[in-house]
């Protein structure tokens, strides 16, 4: 099964505090992997604040065609 | 029951007389009979052979059947298992429920209790006795039809593996879209984008309108739920109703809807309103809520406490890094000489700089963290300047900062 976005931005955001945290990464490394988990978190932040989702009603033809209409949250 | 007969005695006799078995005799005279032949017509059976074939015979007339009668003589023995007679004005019965069963309804019925027993007859040969095997039972009083019916569904459904833990499946940790099988009147969808709004915004709600009773009903709940698998990027199915009286639930108790429920192919949470009954649709659901605001509460993730979650990894993250920073430090002033603090004094200040950066990252949105930015001291060919030896005088590198390169040499 593969993850959500949200559920993989915070995977490896995971993964990347538990590296950063121990002792055998170098420099290199380290600024690599603080630059991967900033980009991690503004995606992270920015799925938080999405706007909200739109309330739908699931309409069939008589043909079988599914179509969509916005109903009042 | 002759074909069974046929094919065991088959394997002993010489010369099979298997149409004469329990026959009426016709091929009789015409017929050598062998050995083994009784002295009359026909050929003998052992006293197992007669038994097994009479098991074969009574298990195949009925198969498993319900049956309405009076218990009596109901004896539960160490073992699990009961021992009882059912009866009526006429006819007497000897029936048992091995432990299995019986565990499962816990208590015996009183003496002289009306029921519905749900039983395979077959013959116990070590006895010699016809006996009913028993898997469930139901006291007639206060029971109609649909529980009866209730029963039998639950009983083919199990069969079918619908009812197995095993099949349940984890429900996804943030739901992008969710279809929402109910009525159109609007009371439960309500109460579900009311949750959503609180947790979890973000996520899309998709009506598919059914009635959820009277005789339409199950066919189109059925429908729904087949809908619900052609909408494209739903990651959640909530089958919900309102309350209402014990009668409405008899769709949710329907078997085609159970099996419509069973092949939805993203995870199911039924919330069919009722604290005390549950449906069979709540069986076969891969979460049970008991109300529609429950299973939206289920569903969602609380978004307030994702963030806070967000906002520790944050600060770990500035944490980690300044770690690695110190580390650095410490290990150019141990090198010492002139160079050494040129480069120094810029570590330092790029120390500060991502200390500085780490402590109010949490604080900030990410965005502003960049803008706000680090320099980065890189050779000409991108490696990190981290070593004096690196570096002679009068080596270029370049300085990264937010928008760009500043070019630079060590004195």
């Amino acid at each position: 099964m593969t993850l959500d976005p949200l559920s993989a931005d915070l995977k490896r955001l995971e993964e990347i505090v538990r590296l950063l945290e121990r002792d055998d990464v170098d420099l290199d490394q380290a600024l690599g992997l603080f630059e991967e988990g900033v980009r991690h978190l503004k995606s992270a932040k920015e799925r938080l604040t999405e706007a909200e989702g739109r309330v739908e009603r699931v309409l069939e033809d008589a043909s079988g065609v599914l179509r969509l209409t916005e109903l009042d949250g | 029951m002759g074909g069974w007969a046929d094919r065991r005695m088959g394997k002993k006799r010489e010369q099979p007389a298997a149409d004469d078995l329990f026959g009426d005799g016709r091929g009789a005279g015409s017929r050598d009979e062998g050995e083994r032949s009784a002295p009359g017509t026909r050929p003998a059976y052992s006293v197992t052979e007669l038994a097994l074939a009479l098991k074969a015979a009574v298990e195949g007339a009925t198969g498993q059947v319900w049956v309405k009668g009076e218990v009596i003589d109901i004896k539960t023995y160490q073992a699990g298992h009961w021992y009882f007679t059912i009866r009526d004005q006429e006819s007497q019965l000897r029936c048992v429920i091995w432990r299995t069963y019986a565990q499962r309804l816990r208590t015996p019925p009183p003496e002289g209790a009306e029921v519905y027993l749900l039983a395979t007859p077959t013959v116990w040969g070590q006895r010699g006795e016809l006996r009913l095997s028993g898997v469930t039972m139901l006291p007639t009083s206060g029971v109609g039809l649909q529980q009866l019916a209730f029963e039998r569904t639950r009983e083919v459904l199990e069969r079918d593996g619908l009812l197995d833990p095993l099949r349940k499946r984890a429900l996804p940790p943030f739901p992008r879209a969710i279809a929402v099988v109910t009525s159109a009147d609007g009371v439960v969808i309500h109460d579900i984008v009311t949750v959503a709004r609180r947790r979890w915004p973000a996520t899309r709600i998709l009506l598919v309108a059914a009635r959820v009773q009277g005789d339409d009903a199950v066919d189109e709940l059925v429908r729904a739920l087949g809908t619900v698998n052609r909408l494209a990027g739903i990651d959640l199915c909530v089958l919900a109703r309102g309350g209402g009286a014990r009668d409405d639930l008899l769709a949710f108790n329907a078997e085609p809807v159970c099996r419509a429920l069973a092949a939805v192919t993203v995870p199911t949470i039924s919330a069919v309103g009722h604290e005390t009954d549950i449906t069979l649709a709540d069986l076969v659901a891969d979460l049970r809520a008991a109300t529609p605001s429950a299973a939206a509460l289920m569903a969602l993730p609380d978004r307030a406490e994702v963030a806070r979650h967000l906002a520790a990894l944050a600060s770990r993250l500035g944490g980690g890094l300044r770690g690695r920073t110190r580390v650095l430090s410490e290990r150019l002033a141990r090198a010492g000489d002139r160079a050494r603090r040129s480069i120094e004094g810029r570590v330092e200040e790029r120390r500060r700089r991502w200390e500085g950066l780490a402590r109010t990252l949490d604080a900030l949105s990410p965005l502003a963290v960049l803008g706000r930015g680090y320099a980065l001291a890189r050779l000409a060919d991108g490696t990190v300047l981290r070593r004096r030896s690196q570096a002679p005088a009068g080596t270029p590198f370049e300085l990264r900062v937010s928008d760009g390169d500043i070019s630079a040499r060590t004195e």
